[in-house]
Parts: structure tokens; sequence; C-alpha cells
């Protein structure tokens, strides 16, 4: 099955670039150079990953990143001309699960999409428990008494990750390359950016958090002993 | 003890100190002081003379009156005994009496009488008995009876009567017919003189007291006039100075002191205006610098994606074509270290740079980087070596510009070392963590030192660029180590090698003194600051991110 890939760029070099690039690695590609119709044409294409500039002309791709997320946990990768730190954290904190600084080398791009598209299902156990959660891998669903948590593929990454090794202390840089795919230092506020996200749906006292814990001047763990 | 003494000296100096301290920091509590000194001086002065005259007035009537009293009184009672007929000792006895009774009615209540036996009448009649009070007799001092004795005309004394009252005792001869040579002497208080004089000192020193108050309270008050607005001012100069530009001075009236007021606040105006336009045009240029970026990096991301594609497709190309890909490319990659370097030094001159500070241990970074530049140093046949000195060499950094630095530093040395080995050492002290980058190469004169971190300088045009840096390196490692309140130096000499210092503060104290590191490290030294540090190479993981990210 090919990946479809929705490319929301408004310049119209950088949009039909990356599609050469996209589809000589054998994606499908579709295209929306308004931030205005980015809405529409992702509920018409259904993509399996979005790649979305951040200055687009009508709404902004922050905008366009939360309108999303509200109904779809679809991987969004930020394009970023920008390398501001306030634009990259406002654009992870509205809902994106990875950014790729312009200019990128394709290589990169592929490698980014990629990571999003892979599944973090290949061990067993295909169940997992971790405080009152339980976790079904396999189903991609996390459940709390019953009752359905909805969380993005990333979220869901993340915690499966944490969840698999109850105890173990994950570095940033762990995580990174785990979750995200990275082979070596990248930006951490990823990480802590989708933690706090992560833990605002999981945990029942986000700010006291139970299941996903800090390990100060380390990283995080999964807490609570599985019951 | 030598330790009580001190503190107790200690504590004693405190309230001094204290004067001291806000004597020269009070301009009102001196001139109060002053004023306060000076006219407790000149009321004392004045009260002291004037106390004195009045005295010396009372004192002089009184004596006047009293020299001039006993004469007639003595004159009269000599009269009275001649003209007596007393013969027998109980007649002269009465005589005695009454004359001394006379004598204490004509002198009224503040005056007594005393007489005594001469010391050459030897008539043994005991006429005195009776006649006067005997405990006044002690007031008449040896002194006053033998001036009578010699004849003087109306000798006197001033003496203090038993009551404790200032008294004068005037003495004089008189003769009791056949009893012989007797003295007389009158004792007069002086308590109604005292009486006055007290009531004048008290006046006069009650009056000096409120003179000396009020004097004082008005040189308070006309000083404070003058000292408020300036003391307003400098709060308000201060507030500037913090960067509250809005701050201004309360203008009162029309006088000296708010025109004063006035000047100030046109100044503050004025530099208000200033800042804001500094500001308006810094916030253009990082806006410009921004927009710069953005609208660059657009077309460079599709020249980017599309000369990588042209590279990776290269081996089908014709060998001339095959090339001009792989220059593409390579060129490529230094046009954006390039524009990154560039922006980067208009965010920092435009005073756009932030910085995040982490604690974190300038060992970490440094082997981080020496890790990953030992691959391409090893490429041309140069040793990275790392030598760390006991102890944790943390301090507060923004770790990707640090690590920026070390990285410029190392290409740097890597570029000049003419494969001889770098040595690199990290120490610090209670003020601040250093990392040294001594390479045995070409080095540099003393011009070149002082030119190395200008921008786009290098030592030598013509030579090959094996490291392909921006020429901007240093100046930007120079700017990041700026940014933190650290220092960067360079030493160097022609043929023996060049040295780069980093040093960064760890608290917000600045540097110090004393550097934890010399600026020209001998090889000897790096051997002798602590353990050779392994590092492995991250060649195995080696990719163009890695090698590219090395070359800036």
């Amino acid at each position: 099955m090919t990946a479809r890939i929705l490319v929301v760029d408004d310049d119209p070099a950088v949009a039909e670039m990356i599609g050469i690039v996209l589809r000589a690695d054998g994606f499908e590609t579709e295209f929306c150079d308004h931030g205005d119709r980015a809405l529409d044409i992702f509920r018409e294409t259904h993509p399996d990953v979005v790649l979305l500039d951040l200055m687009l002309p009508g709404r902004s791709g922050i905008d366009i990143c939360r309108d999303i997320r509200a109904e779809s946990g679809v991987p969004i990768i930020m394009l970023t001309a920008k390398s501001d730190t306030v634009d990259v954290v406002l654009g992870l904190e509205s809902g994106a699960d990875d950014y790729v600084p312009k200019p990128f080398k394709p290589r990169e791009l592929i490698a980014r999409v990629r990571a999003r598209l892979r599944r973090n299902d290949a061990a067993a156990p295909a169940i997992v428990r971790i405080g009152d959660l339980e976790i079904d891998v396999t189903g991609h669903r996390v459940t709390r008494a019953g009752e359905v948590i909805q969380l993005t593929p990333l979220e869901f990454d993340v915690l499966v990750t944490l969840a698999r090794s109850p105890g173990q202390v994950f570095t940033r840089e762990v995580l990174l390359e785990d979750v995200w795919g990275y082979r070596h230092a990248a930006d951490t506020r990823l990480v802590n950016v989708h933690i706090q996200r992560l833990r605002a749906k999981i945990e029942r006292d986000p700010e006291n958090p139970e299941i996903v814990v800090t390990v100060r001047g380390v990283g995080y763990k999964a807490g609570g002993v599985s019951s | 003890m030598r330790l009580r003494g001190r503190s107790i000296g200690d504590a004693a100096a405190t309230p001094s100190k204290r004067f001291a301290w806000r004597w020269r920091r009070s301009l009102l509590f001196r001139v109060v002081v002053t004023t306060l000194v000076i006219g407790l001086g000149t009321v004392a002065l004045l009260g002291a003379y004037v106390n004195t005259e009045i005295r010396d007035g009372l004192v002089d009537a009184r004596v006047d009156r009293a020299l001039q009293q006993s004469a007639n009184d003595v004159a009269t009672a000599q009269k009275d005994i001649d003209a007596s007929t007393a013969e027998n000792p109980g007649d002269l006895q009465t005589l005695v009496r009454d004359v001394a009774t006379k004598l204490g009615v004509l002198g009224g209540d503040s005056r007594r009488v005393v007489i005594l036996q001469s010391p050459g009448n030897t008539s043994p009649l005991p006429v005195t008995a009776g006649a006067f009070n005997p405990s006044l007799v002690s007031v008449v001092t040896d002194d006053m009876r033998t001036a009578v004795e010699e004849g003087l005309t109306q000798p006197y004394q001033f003496v203090e009567l038993p009551a404790g009252e200032p008294g004068l005792v005037v003495g004089s001869p008189i003769e009791f017919r056949l009893a012989g040579e007797y003295e007389l002497y009158f004792i007069y208080s002086l308590q109604d003189e005292q009486d006055t004089l007290s009531l004048i000192q008290r006046v006069l020193a009650l009056g000096g007291g409120m003179l000396v108050a009020l004097v004082v309270f008005m040189t308070w008050w006309v000083t404070n006039q003058a000292v408020r607005p300036v003391r307003d001012g400098a709060r308000v100069a201060a507030r500037l100075a913090e960067g509250r530009l809005s701050e201004r001075m309360k203008v009162r009236g029309n006088d000296e002191m708010a025109t004063l007021a006035r000047t100030f606040n046109e100044m503050a105006e004025s530099l208000q205006r200033q800042i804001t336009r500094m500001e308006e045009l810094s916030r253009l240029q990082r806006r410009f610098v921004s927009d710069v970026s953005h609208e660059l990096r657009t077309p460079l991301t599709t020249v980017r994606m599309a000369s990588d594609v042209l590279f990776d497709a290269r081996a089908d190309f014709p060998p001339q074509v095959a090339r001009s890909a792989e220059l593409l490319s390579n060129q490529l990659d230094r046009f954006e270290a390039l524009l990154a370097d560039l922006l980067e030094i208009s965010r920092i001159d435009a005073g756009a740079a932030r910085l995040e500070f982490e604690e974190i241990s300038l060992t970490d970074i440094v082997r981080d980087e020496v890790e990953a530049m030992q691959h391409p140093a090893s490429t041309i046949g140069v040793e990275l070596r790392l030598w760390v000195a006991e102890g944790e060499h943390v301090a507060s950094m923004d770790r990707p510009r640090v690590g920026r630095i070390v990285r410029n530093l190392l290409s740097n040395a890597i570029e000049h070392a003419q494969e001889h080995p770098v040595d690199i050492g990290i120490s610090s002290n209670g003020r601040a963590v250093a990392v040294v980058v001594r390479d045995y190469g070409i080095g540099l004169t003393p011009q070149q030192v002082d030119r190395v971190f200008d921008r786009f300088w290098r030592a030598d045009a013509a030579r090959a660029r094996t490291m392909g840096g921006t020429g901007l390196g240093l100046s930007i490692a120079r700017e990041d180590a700026r940014l933190h309140g650290g220092k960067l130096e360079a030493w160097g000499r022609p043929g023996k090698g060049a040295s780069f210092r980093l040093l960064l503060p760890r608290t917000s104290r600045g540097l110090g003194q004393d550097a934890p590191l010399p600026l020209a490290m001998r090889e000897s030294e790096f051997e002798a600051l602590g353990p050779r540090v392994a590092v492995e190479s991250v060649a195995e993981f080696g990719s163009d991110a890695e090698l590219s990210g090395s070359a800036s």
C-alpha cells in the first residue's frame, strides 16, 4: 500500500520539488497552496502524513495544525523556514509531531516521513497494562476502565515505548531515536512537548503525573505498577 | 581574648562608623549637625558672658550695701555701748545681748551677728554667752579674724553658711568698756541674690535652648526644601537607568528647583526618544533578518532538493554533467553554511540572540564535539587529544552555542595543525570554566592574533580551505562567548602553533581575576592537567549531516 502525503506549501517550486522527491520514493502526493483550503483537501484526500508549511496565505500553519488535530491523529510534520524557537514550540504545542527546518535534504525529509509511517507494533505482548490503563498495541487503543482515550499515533508510540519497559528510564535522546527515528542528536523539545500533551490526556492529574514520570536530569519512565 | 577584644572594639566603632557614613552620605544630616554644634556653642558662650555680668553686678551691689549697713550699725552699737553705764558682769552681759538683739533687728532676717572675744583680750568675763547662735562661729575663718585683728577697715569674705546658702561675712572690732576688745561679725545671707541668679540662668538656658532648636529646625526645613528635589531627581534618574523610561520628576512652582526638574524631564524625554528610536531600528533589523531568512530559504530549499536529486543520479550522467552536479552539491553546502552564519551574526548584531541557559558540564559538550570531529581530523592526519582536570566543570551555558564555539575552535585548529596533534584542555575554578584548544602547526604572528576574530579574515587568502570554513566561525564564536559574559582569546607564534582559550563564568559575579588555564599552554602542561580522556570516534555513524555540521 502506497502512503499518501499531503503537501501544504504556498511556494509552487518547493511543492513541486517535494512532490518529485516523494514520488521518487514511491509515495503518492496531494498538494494544497492556500491555508483556507487545507482542511477541505485534508478531508477529501485522507492522507497518511501531512507536510505543513507554517507561513501560508490565509489560515496559518499553526491554525491548520489545530484544525486537523481536532478531528484526526494523522502525523503532521512542520516545514519551518524560520528556525525561531518560538515558532517551533508553538507548532509542536498545536499538535505537530515533528518538524523539518528549511532548507532540508531530500533524504532527511524522506527519513522523517518514513519514521512517522513506521508502525511500532513489531514485538509482543499485544496488551500492555500500566497503572490503570490498558494498552491494546495491535488495535492501537488505550482504555481506562473500559473507556477509550483518544491518542494520536505518535502519542501512542511514546506511551507504548515507555510502558513496555516499566521502571526503565528513557533519556530524551533515546526516545528521539526510538519514537521519532532520529539517529543523532536532535531537538529534545520534541520530547518535552509531546510528553506534556500525552500527560494531559492520560493522567488523572497532569500536574502530578503517575503514569509518565519525570526523572530529574535524566528523562522519563513509566511509573505506576501494573495492576 | 584577642577575638573578644576585637569584637568589643568593633561594637564600639559601629555607632561612630554609622555617624561617619551618614555624614558622608546625607547633606541634610551634615547641615543640621553643623548648625546644632555652632548654635549650641554660640548660645553657651553668650550665656556664660551674660551670666557672669549679671552675677558680678548683683554681688557688687549687695557687697556695697552690706558694707555701708555694717559700718553704720557698728558705729551705732559702739555709741550705745559707750553711753551705757553697765559695770558688773551681769549688766555687761545684758548690754551685749541688747546690742546683739538690736543689731539683729536692724539687719532683718538675712543678717546674723557673731561677737567674739579678741585673741589679745584676757578679760575673764563671759559676756558673749547667749548673745548669738553658736553654730555660726565656724563660719568666721581664721583669715577673717586675723584681718580684723590687724585693723583692716571692714574686711569681708564670701563663705558658705551652715544651711548651704552662700554668705558674706563682714568684720569689725568693737570695745565693751570693761570687758575689753571684741570682734563683731555680720553674716549676710546671699540666698536672694542666688535665687535671682538661678532664675536668670534658667531663663537664659531655656531661651538659648529654644533658640538653638528653632535655628536647627529652620535649617532642617530650609535644607530639606533644597535637598528634597535633588533626592527626587536622584530617585527618578535611578528609575530611568533601570529602564523605566516614562519616569518623570514632578515640577512644582517656577523656582530654580522647578527649572531643574523641567530640564531633567526634557533630558529624560530626549533619552526616551533616542532609545525608542534605537529599539525601533533594532526591531526593524530583526524583522529584516527574519524576512531575508525566510525569503532566501524558500528558493534554497528547492535548489537544495534539486541538487541532491541530480547528485544522487550523477552515475547516469555524462562525466562533465556528473562533475557539475557534484560541484553544485558541494558548493550548496558552503552556501548554506555561509547563509546560516550571516544570519546568525546579524541576529547577534541586532541584539536578537536569545540564550537558553542550563547547568551543564563543559566536559560533556567538548567531548561530544571532539567525538564528532575525530573522523574529519583523522582523514587529514591530525590527532585530537583531550585532557580534563579533576572535578566537575559545570556552568550555566547555552549548550548549542557553546558547542558551536568549541566546534569552531576545533575545526580552526585542525585546519592549521599541519598533521601535528591538537591538544584540548578543560579546567575550572570557583569563578570560571575554561577550555583551551592548542595546535602546533603554522601558528600566528602577533598582528594576525589581533585580526583573527575579524569577520571574513583569513591568515593566508591563497591557502587551500580544507575544512571549508565560512570566515565567520571565529567571529561568531567570540560573540557567543561574549553573550555568555565570557571571553575568547587567541595566542600564536609563527611555526609554534596557536592557542585559543574560552572562559565562561560559573556565577553571575563574572570571570574573576585568575583564569583556570593559561592562554598559551605547552604540551607538557596538558599532560600535567589530568588524565587523557579517551574519545570514541563517531566515524562509524558518520553521515553527511555530521560532516557538513563540522564544516562551519
